[in-house]
């Protein structure tokens, strides 16, 4: 079976088929990757596929395509890799993984190393709503609202213009020195580092507010930066 | 003719999606629209239940996708409402057995016949809510002023803004206005504010819809109760009239007009 067109490669990894994309309009590639898959029934057959499609960018709509047409064929895609930050959260809010395994934790220090002079922050201009879920090493903005449902995890500092009313953890890998604020702080749980404050919902008010670590407990304060 | 296609969604079971698809086709079709509905809940299938139509059921949507009658065949025409079809979900089958290419293949070529085609989408937010809305022009989300309701809402107007099917437009099923009064239940309002999406109708709490849902003659198809004339109001909003959103107001009799007036002149 020839598993190297030039419009794709396949490989066998832990985890599953990984597909890397290589040149050419996407009808074009799509087309003949689902044909190859046809022409393999037996061996794609209740495949996991992952799909590396490194500087492309995708829509949601295509991906959901995609998605629809493989599993049709008995092959679900599970996760995106790319090098383009707009399709790897379009991949995530289809549900689909945009890492093949979870990163070490050394690859996040690391990461974070190398962001002094101006730290990594991921940028969300939207509202999260329920199901929805942010995992970040670094700081996580977000202009819009958490809704209840939703979950932020972030290395750094969590801030929101807007209501945050979902899960949040700031300082996910210890860094006490991580802080939350929004607009409205009325989450469902709010963590920082290993501590979790609980009992912040404030009905009616709604004033900016900024939630720290203080002599070993998280507590709010009005926002007055 | 080139047919609009509504999902009719909800997340949540049980908040009125098959009562909202059945009254909404009904009350289109009585203004002289041309309207199918789709049951797209293979398995549990009860929109011919609602529409009173359960016992002339032949073919379904699944017999369609799989090639063993023709379009036609499976279209069932309403006794009442001359320009009202619908096609029933298969019984015996799983969301499985149809796919949302197939979906948008049976809409395109309902769309040059019809003004309306009505999708009623099975609850959940796996397989049988992706072939539901795959073919939708505008998406409905269907809740309750229950906070287990709102969370799922919210959560499949997340999926349909993935899907690029939005924005959907809400609404408001089985309010009590007295219980909204009296700080009981969450305001159209406190819903409002946390979905963030365009309101096209409110649904009064009302018994006429239970006993009109068990006899298998939708509300809307007389509007004299509040239920009824809710829809109604919806199906003229899709038709672009301008309607006032005065479904939880009190019937408005002239004493309590004034009341109004004067409460609010005060």
């Amino acid at each position: 079976m020839d598993n190297n067109s030039p419009l794709f490669q396949i490989k066998g990894v832990k985890e599953g088929l990984l597909i890397s994309l290589g040149e050419g309009d996407w009808p074009m590639v799509q087309g003949a990757l689902l044909a190859h898959i046809e022409s393999n029934t037996s061996f794609f057959q209740g495949a996991r596929i992952a799909l590396d499609v490194s500087n492309r960018v995708f829509h949601a709509a295509e991906l959901g395509l995609l998605r629809d047409e493989l599993s049709e064929r008995g092959v679900s895609l599970w996760a995106i890799i790319s090098n383009s930050p707009t399709t790897e959260e379009t991949a995530r809010l289809l549900g689909l993984a945009t890492r093949l395994s979870v990163p070490k934790p050394d690859r996040i220090v690391k990461s974070m190393d190398t962001a002094l002079g101006g730290e990594e922050a991921i940028f969300v201009n939207r509202t999260l709503r329920s199901g929805f879920r942010i995992e970040y090493a670094g700081h996580v903005v977000v202009i819009g609202d958490v809704n209840p449902g939703a979950e932020i995890v972030a290395g750094g500092s969590v801030m929101v213009w807007g209501r945050l009313r979902g899960v949040v953890h700031a300082g996910a890998e210890g860094d006490e020195s991580a802080v939350v604020c929004a607009l409205s702080l009325e989450p469902t749980q709010l963590r920082i580092a290993t501590l979790i404050a609980v009992d912040t919902k404030q009905k009616g008010k709604h004033h900016p507010e900024i939630a720290l670590i203080k002599n070993g407990r998280v507590v709010a304060e009005q926002w007055n930066y | 003719m080139a047919a609009t296609v509504i999902t009719i969604t909800s997340g949540k079971g049980g908040v009125g999606k098959t009562t909202t698809t059945a009254n909404l086709a009904v009350a289109l079709a009585a203004g002289g629209q041309k309207v199918v509905c789709i049951d797209a809940d293979i398995g549990l299938r009860n929109l011919d239940v609602v529409l009173g139509l359960e016992n002339r059921i032949v073919y379904d949507i699944v017999d369609i996708v799989e090639g063993r009658c023709r379009l036609r065949q499976a279209m069932i025409r309403d006794k009442r409402l001359a320009e009202l079809y619908l096609i029933p979900a298969a019984q015996t089958r799983d969301k499985s057995s149809v796919s949302p290419s197939d979906m948008v293949r049976v809409c395109d070529d309902l769309r040059e016949e019809f003004d309306w085609i009505m999708i009623d989408s099975p609850a959940g937010i796996e397989r049988g809510f992706r072939n539901a809305i795959a073919p939708a022009d505008i998406v409905l989300v269907v809740t309750n002023p229950e906070v287990s309701a709102v969370r799922d809402a919210d959560r499949i107007i997340g999926l349909i803004e993935a899907e690029e099917k939005g924005p959907a437009q809400l609404i408001l099923n089985r309010v009590n206005p007295e219980m909204v009064r009296r700080g009981d239940m969450l305001a159209p309002e406190d819903v409002l504010e946390l979905l963030a999406i365009n309101l096209i109708g409110i649904i009064p709490e009302d018994e006429a819809v239970m006993v009109a849902t068990n006899r298998g003659q939708p509300v809307a198809l007389d509007g004299k109760s509040r239920a009824g004339k809710a829809f109604q109001n919806i199906a003229r909003r899709l038709k672009g009239e301008e309607v006032a959103m005065d479904e939880l107001e009190e019937k408005p009799d002239l004493l309590h007009r004034l009341s109004r007036v004067f409460r609010s002149g005060g």
